[in-house]
C-alpha cells in the first residue's frame, strides 16, 4: 500500500455524512418507542463460546491483564434485563476475527435490542418497521426456514441426512474443495446449500424474515418443543443480504450452560481454543432473565443497502486495511 | 511443499487444484452469521483457460502452484513445436499446440510474448495486447468508401483472419488487438 496516497477514507464525505444521518435516525425511532439507549463494555473478561466467530484479545502493551474484545453486547445486555432495566438499544463496535470481505470488516458496528415479553413474532414487526422505514420498502414477506429449503430444494431441512443434503449439492454442481469431502457436520452441509443456491434467490426479494431454524442452530435462542422442534429465531435478509438475526431469547440459566460448554467442546474437537464463559450472565439467568426477544442488525450493512453500495469499505471512514 | 491459507487468497494467486496450477480470478468470502465461513473462488485452469467456481473452508490450506510469467522472444515453429527464447539468460524453451492454443495465430517472430511455466515447463502464451501484422489476403478494396461500417474478412500473415475496412488492400501493414481480435488501424513496419 501506498501510505501518501492511501491515508484518505474509501468512504466518500458524503457518505459519512449519509453514516450520521442513519445513526440518528435510528436513535429517533428507538426514542419515539421508548427504548433506552445503553452503552456495555468493550471489554469482556469472558468470550463467545461460538466455534464459528472468533474474538480478538486485548492485552496490555506492559502487564499480564487481557480481557476479550466483544463480538457483541448480547452477554452484558441481558445482564441489564436481569436486572430489571426494561427494553434497550444499543449501537457499538464489535469485533470478530478474520471476518474480511465485501461484506465484512473484523470492527463492524451492530445495532442490537431487547424487548422484554415480547415474542420473537413481535420483535420481528418492530425490526419491519425501522428497516421498511429506513429502506423506504414494502413490508417483508415471513417463510419458516423448513417451508424455504422445500420451496427451492425440494427438501425437509429438519429430517434430511448430511447424505441427503451431500448429493442435493452435487445435483446443483456446487464445486467444492476436497476438505468437504469428509465432512459430516449436518449444519455445514445446511449453510453450503443455503448461501449457494437458496440465497441468491432472495436476491429479488425486497426483504424477506426466515424463522424457526433446526434446533442444532439455535444459537441462543429458545426451543419450541413440537415436532420437529425448532429454534425460535428469525434472520432477515434484504435483496438476499443477512442483515439481522433475533431470538426469542434463551432464559433458563442451566440450559445457558450447556450450550457453552457444548460450543467449547465443539472449538476442542476442531482444533480451536475453547474461550472462557460469562459466568456474569449465567448468575444473572439464575437469578431471573425476564422473558424477552432481541435482535443484532449490521448497521454498516443497513447502510450499504441505503446507499446501494457494494463494498463495506465504502460505509466507514477507514476499515481495516486502513486502520 | 508452499502452501497458501484463503486468508491469503486473491485474484492472481495461484493454487493447484485437481491436479491442475490454477489462477484464482475472483475471491469472496462468505460467513452466514451463525455459521462456519468459506470462500467463494472463482479459478482459471491455466492448462484448459477454465473457470470454475470452488468454495474453500476458511482458514483452509492450499497447495501452491510454481508457476512464473516470463517475457520470452518468439523464435520460430518446426511444426511440433513454437521455440521462445528468454531475453536475460538466452536460454532457449519449446512450448508444445496445447501450450499454445488460440495464440498461435498471433505469433510473429521476434515479437516479445509472456510465456506461463508451471515447474519450469510452459503451458500457456499470452500474445503481445498489439500486433503489426501484414495482410495476405482480402478481396480488392473500395476506393473513396470510408464511411461503410460494413468491413470485410482479411487474413494476416500469421493465419489470423481479422474484419477490416472495406478500403484496406492485400499487401497492407495493420495493427490489430489481440485481446478482441479486432483491426486497429494501418501501421507502419517497424
Amino acid at each position: 500500500m501506498n501510505p501518501s496516497t492511501d491515508w484518505r477514507s474509501d468512504a466518500s464525505l458524503e457518505h459519512l455524512q449519509q453514516r450520521a444521518n442513519l445513526l440518528t435516525q435510528v436513535r429517533a425511532f428507538f426514542a419515539s418507542r421508548g427504548v433506552l439507549e445503553v452503552d456495555t463494555p468493550l471489554l469482556s473478561a469472558s468470550g463467545n463460546t461460538d466455534p464459528n466467530i472468533e474474538s480478538f484479545v486485548a492485552s496490555c502493551v506492559q502487564g499480564q491483564h487481557q480481557f476479550y474484545l466483544h463480538t457483541s453486547p448480547e452477554f452484558p445486555m441481558k445482564r441489564l434485563l436481569a436486572q430489571g432495566i426494561g427494553a434497550i438499544f444499543q449501537i457499538c463496535k464489535v469485533f470478530r476475527c478474520d471476518e474480511l470481505g465485501r461484506w465484512h470488516n473484523p470492527e463492524f458496528t451492530m445495532l442490537e435490542w431487547y424487548r422484554p415479553a415480547w415474542t420473537y413474532q413481535q420483535l420481528m414487526d418492530e425490526v419491519d418497521a425501522l428497516v421498511s422505514q429506513v429502506l423506504n420498502i414494502d413490508a417483508a414477506k415471513r417463510i419458516s426456514v423448513q417451508e424455504l429449503f422445500e420451496h427451492y430444494l425440494f427438501l425437509n431441512i429438519h429430517q434430511a441426512s448430511v447424505n441427503d443434503l451431500r448429493q442435493c449439492a452435487l445435483k446443483h454442481g456446487i464445486g467444492l474443495s476436497s476438505s468437504y469431502v469428509e465432512n459430516d457436520e449436518i449444519d455445514v452441509w445446511r449453510d453450503l446449500l443455503f448461501t449457494h443456491v437458496v440465497q441468491p434467490k432472495l436476491k429479488d426479494e425486497a426483504a424477506v424474515f426466515i424463522f424457526d431454524f433446526p434446533e442444532s442452530q439455535a444459537a441462543l435462542a429458545k426451543i419450541n418443543k413440537g415436532f420437529p422442534a425448532t429454534a425460535m429465531r428469525f434472520e432477515l435478509f434484504v435483496k438476499g443480504i443477512e442483515l439481522a438475526n433475533g431470538y426469542q431469547e434463551l432464559t433458563d440459566a442451566e440450559h445457558l450452560k450447556l450450550r457453552m460448554q457444548a460450543e467449547n467442546e465443539t472449538r476442542l474437537q476442531r482444533g480451536q481454543l475453547p474461550v472462557i464463559m460469562d459466568k456474569h450472565l449465567i448468575a444473572a439467568q439464575h437469578h431471573g432473565l425476564p422473558e424477552c426477544s432481541g435482535v443484532a442488525l449490521g448497521f454498516d450493512r443497513l447502510l450499504m443497502l441505503q446507499l446501494g453500495i457494494e463494498n463495506i469499505r465504502e460505509t466507514m471512514s477507514f476499515s481495516i486495511n486502513k486502520a | 511443499m508452499a502452501s497458501y491459507s484463503t486468508n491469503e487468497f486473491r485474484s492472481g494467486l495461484k493454487i493447484m487444484q485437481d491436479g491442475d496450477p490454477c489462477a484464482i480470478v475472483e475471491n469472496e468470502f462468505v460467513k452466514p452469521g451463525k455459521g462456519q465461513a468459506f470462500n467463494r473462488v472463482k479459478i482459471r485452469n491455466l492448462k484448459t483457460g477454465r473457470v470454475v467456481d470452488r468454495t474453500f473452508k476458511s482458514g483452509e490450506s492450499v497447495e501452491a502452484a510454481d508457476v512464473l510469467d516470463v517475457d520470452m522472444q518468439y523464435l520460430y515453429n518446426d511444426g511440433e513445436f513454437w521455440y521462445f527464447m528468454d531475453q536475460t539468460s538466452f536460454e532457449q524453451l519449446g512450448a508444445d499446440a496445447a501450450a499454445i492454443g488460440d495464440s498461435a495465430k498471433w505469433l510473429k517472430e521476434q515479437d516479445i510474448c509472456v510465456v506461463t511455466l508451471w515447474n519450469g515447463s510452459p503451458i500457456s502464451v499470452t500474445p503481445p495486447n498489439f500486433v503489426v501484422l501484414q495482410i495476405t489476403e482480402t478481396d480488392p478494396g473500395v476506393r473513396g468508401d470510408t464511411a461503410s461500417g460494413g468491413g470485410k474478412p482479411a487474413t494476416l500473415e500469421t493465419g489470423a483472419v481479422v474484419r477490416v475496412p472495406l478500403f484496406i488492400e492485400t499487401g497492407e501493414i495493420i495493427k490489430v488487438d489481440t485481446r478482441s481480435g479486432d483491426y486497429v488501424g494501418r501501421a507502419k513496419e517497424e
